[in-house]
């Protein structure tokens, strides 16, 4: 049975249509890359797992369970964390307290303690004090990731955590991921920056228009299907 | 001259008085964004619960507010688990009518139960008590121990919201709701929590109001004045500005009724409407905003 | 004959405002308003005295309404300005000898320079706190008439009766209707309410549909889209801030001269000036020009047969008033609109596609 399924999610905000009955699973360990053009909807569809948008209850189904109507804090305490795009730490919190806050819905044993998320990310720990606002933009999605990782998720949702960054310090972050990987976590990688996201993934998905336009695994994709999927034709 | 060092000392204490008002308010909004138009309402109904324990039960006032705390927390608590979580959202205008609306109904359903008769809670000595500083200057007991009180709750809640964990949750939601979410937070319960936890400091604040005054149904509209200023002279973000708000507040009136008596509570309107000009921010502004 | 080569005809649309049958509606409202001038000849002082009532507070709606309801500034401190045109009428007609009648728009006029001073401190609030704010600013309003003695401080005063007499028309009245004194006041005040209560309608649709209106429209609906498309928000509030002080400013001028006695609780309180005000709007449908209409009718009926019951009846309005912004925040109005799509003040803007007979006609013309 695969860890999470989603069968025919659709999404509207208001009267716009955001995504067209997305069918995709995968399973327990794996990583997923989806990539797209802006505005394809990939951002929607990892609200939509994480509950910020509610749609029917089979619409998402986490080990056979269905989720789709459920809010994000019951989503949380099943497991599935959200680092959000532009990362959203809270501005009246240091960083040790977002790292904190990270775990307060769902409090259960396992590998990610706050000594663990600061031996991966090392450079939190010199700023554990620091008001979230006054870091730079890598160690703020240092922070953010940590902070989705302190709920001991099974399964972590990445958006856009490469935005606005330099390419070397999307390679640290992205140096950290196969650690995350080691301990079980699925990992789901929403990205623009293709080439990170490729070397990482198990599979890649690519949207258009809301749509999925394909699916596979990196090394068989050529660039040319890339490419059409991601433009269209 | 010693007319006016009374004035100053009789202001500072005042202003713990009216600190602990907009305590609760400052508290509300911090969590919630909401302003609650019954919150003077809901100060004289637990000044009123208060008198009603005392007086069932052979209590002291300080016992009866004990005793009448956890049974406020939890009708702050539902109250807004059931009504009020309904009306927050991104439009303005139902929690402030829904509010105002529960003042209407507050105050009119005091007057049936109670009638418009004037109320005082007992203590004893202590009411008259005073402590004398030299040079004809005396403190009362009961405007002290309204101060010490202020200051302890805001050193308590302080504590709250910095060192524990649903003090973050707080300050958290209060960031970023939907984030909040992300974290596990259930917002209608962390809302209805800070409700019952304003609900608590209400009663104290009831508590001293009663000892110090007399206090009737309708004396609420005026409460939730006061408290709005000292918040707004303070400063939004900040409990102790919220005191610094109280004591200014204070001072501004007892001077004024230094000048004259009839002026008190407007030398305090016009104190307010002073910083509001000068200071929109308040005295004392949290930084970021 | 026309080739296929012949321009395509241009299509011209133009925005209009009107509802289903607007013909219809202006002319039953024409006959309504002559029945309600010619009212006086039939009807006995009582009803007159309850019209006007109902009258005023209409008109103290439509002017809340258009704050709150239009331009987004929730105001818990209108009582204010309704305090002020009292005080203004009492000021004017007992220390300046003016005439009564031209005493209520001079009100307003003052009312309005009150209001400039007032906007520029308060709008430095939002929301909720604007709303207490404006509170705070009635309470000074009452506090400082309370210590001016020349209009009876705390305890107020009344009107010497050579004011009373000395409205205009009254001696005409007494002789065609066959009144006495305080009976042709009445009858003369209730014509001054008729004469307010149209022009605050009629001001509030004309604002509406004119281009402000269409501004006030965006704010209510989405401000911060509105400021991004250019309206200026600071000056379209305080426009509006400015002519509702006006408008009720000579409402509460109206209202103290039919009641010829004046006191600061009375002028500046709350729970007349505000919350029955706000109770009529939410009842009737808030953001809409029929809604207060609605609401001051049904508040009226409960007044007139609950308001004995005190404190039981001021606790069933709160009730009332909570249950509709709950259940049915868009007021009776709503719920009637939302069935029918009715307007019988029209006011959004319709895109009006002209039938083909007419693009014809322009192309050969």
């Amino acid at each position: 049975m695969p860890l999470l399924e989603t069968r025919n999610l659709t999404a509207f905000y208001g009267d716009f249509q955001a995504l067209y009955g997305i069918d995709m699973s995968f399973d327990e360990g794996e990583t997923i890359a989806i990539i797209g053009a802006n505005g394809a909807g990939k951002s929607t569809f990892l609200k939509a797992i994480a509950g910020l948008i509610h749609g029917t209850p089979d619409s998402v189904r986490l080990e056979g369970t269905p989720i789709g109507a459920r809010g994000a804090a019951d989503i949380v305490k099943l497991g599935i964390a959200l680092v959000p795009e532009g990362r959203r730490l809270f501005p009246s919190l240091t960083v040790e307290e977002n790292l904190l806050i990270g775990g307060y819905g769902r409090k259960i044993a396992g590998p990610w303690t706050l000594d663990r998320v600061y031996a991966l990310f090392p450079i939190l720990r010199e700023r554990r004090s620091a008001a979230t606002p006054a870091l730079s933009g890598g160690q703020q999605q240092m922070a953010a990731i940590g902070r989705a990782l302190m709920s001991n998720p099974r399964i972590l949702l990445c958006d856009e955590i490469s935005l606005g960054l330099a390419p070397i310090i999307i390679a640290d972050i992205y140096a950290a991921l196969p650690q995350i990987k080691a301990e079980g976590t699925s990992v789901v990688l929403v990205e623009q920056d293709i080439v990170q996201a490729m070397k990482v993934a198990d599979r890649v998905y690519c949207f258009q228009e809301g749509r999925l336009s394909l699916t596979g695994r990196p090394r068989e994709l050529t660039r040319e299907q890339i490419h059409r999927a991601y433009f269209g034709s | 001259m010693t007319g006016w060092l009374d004035a100053l000392i009789q202001g500072v204490l005042l202003g713990g008085l009216y600190a602990l008002f907009a305590a609760g308010l400052s508290l509300m909004f911090g969590v919630m964004r909401l302003v609650n138009l019954a919150h003077g309402d809901i100060i004289v109904l637990a000044a009123f619960a208060i008198l009603v324990v005392a007086g069932k039960l052979g209590l002291d006032p300080f016992v009866a507010a004990a005793l009448a705390a956890p049974i406020l927390f939890v009708i702050g608590f539902t109250l807004q688990f059931v009504l009020l979580n309904r009306t927050l959202g991104r439009d303005l205008l139902p929690p402030l009518l829904v509010t105002f609306g529960l003042s209407i109904i507050i105050q009119n359903g005091l007057l049936q139960t109670f009638s418009a008769d004037s109320q005082r809670l007992r203590s004893g000595a202590i009411e008259t008590a005073s402590i004398p500083l030299g040079g004809g200057i005396a403190i009362g007991v009961v405007p002290l121990l309204t101060l010490l009180s202020a200051i302890a709750v805001i050193v308590v809640l302080n504590m709250i919201f910095y060192r524990t964990s649903i003090g973050r949750a707080f300050r958290a939601t209060s960031d970023d709701l939907e984030v909040a979410e992300l974290m596990g937070i259930e917002i209608s319960r962390i809302f209805a929590t800070a409700m019952g936890l304003a609900f608590v400091v209400i009663t104290i604040a009831a508590l001293y109001l009663g000892l110090r005054a007399n206090f009737d149904p309708t004396i609420g509209p005026a409460r939730l004045l006061y408290a709005f200023e000292a918040v707004i002279i303070g400063g939004l973000g900040s409990f102790w500005g919220t005191l610094a708000g109280g004591v200014v507040l204070g001072l501004a009136q007892t001077i004024g009724a230094r000048i004259d008596p009839e002026w008190q509570i407007l030398a305090g309107h016009l104190a307010f409407l002073v910083v509001l000009v000068l200071r929109p921010r308040g005295l004392f502004p949290r930084a970021q905003d | 004959m026309m080739g296929e080569d012949a321009a395509k005809p241009m299509q011209t649309f133009r925005t209009g405002t009107s509802g289903r049958a607007p013909g219809a509606i202006a002319a039953i409202a024409c006959v309504m308003l002559l029945a309600l001038a010619l009212l006086p000849v039939v009807a006995g002082r009582n009803l007159i005295q309850d019209l006007i009532f109902l009258f005023y507070m209409l008109a103290l709606a439509q002017c809340w309404n258009l704050l709150a309801g239009y331009a987004g500034l929730i105001s818990v401190g209108q009582q204010a300005f309704v305090g002020l045109g009292g005080y203004l009428l009492f000021a004017l007609t007992l220390l300046g000898g003016i005439d009564p009648l031209l005493a209520i728009p001079l009100a307003g006029l003052v009312s309005a320079l009150f209001a400039f001073p007032t906007a520029l401190i308060v709008f430095r609030l939002r929301g909720a706190y604007f709303a207490i704010g404006t509170w705070v600013v009635a309470e000074v309003y009452r506090l400082v008439f309370a210590q001016f003695k020349p209009l009876g401080g705390g305890t107020g005063m009344s009107l010497t009766p050579s004011v009373t007499s000395s409205v205009p028309g009254i001696e005409w009245v007494k002789a065609l209707l066959d009144v006495r004194t305080p009976a042709a006041r009445d009858i003369i005040s209730y014509w001054a309410a008729l004469a307010l209560m149209v022009g605050t309608l009629a001001f509030v649709y004309l604002v509406l549909r004119s281009r402000r209106g269409l501004a006030l429209g965006a704010i209510r609906d989405h401000e911060g889209a509105a400021a991004g498309l250019g309206v200026d928000i600071y000056r379209v509030k305080l426009a509006v801030y400015v002519a509702t002080a006006a408008m009720t400013g000579m409402i509460g001028a109206l209202i103290y001269l039919q009641k010829a006695r004046i006191s600061p609780d009375a002028a500046f309180s709350v729970t007349d000036w505000t919350a029955y005000v706000v109770f009529i709007v939410v009842i009737g449908g808030i953001g809409t020009i029929e809604g207060p209409v609605v609401g001051a009718v049904i508040f009226y009926l409960l007044q007139r047969y609950l308001a004995d019951f005190g404190a039981s009846y001021l606790i069933l309005l709160g009730t009332l008033g909570i249950v509709v912004m709950l259940f049915a925040p868009k007021g009776l109005w709503g719920l009637i609109t939302e069935r029918y799509d009715l307007a019988l003040f029209p006011t959004r803007r319709r895109l009006v596609i002209p039938p083909p007979a007419e693009i014809v006609s322009k192309t050969q013309g």
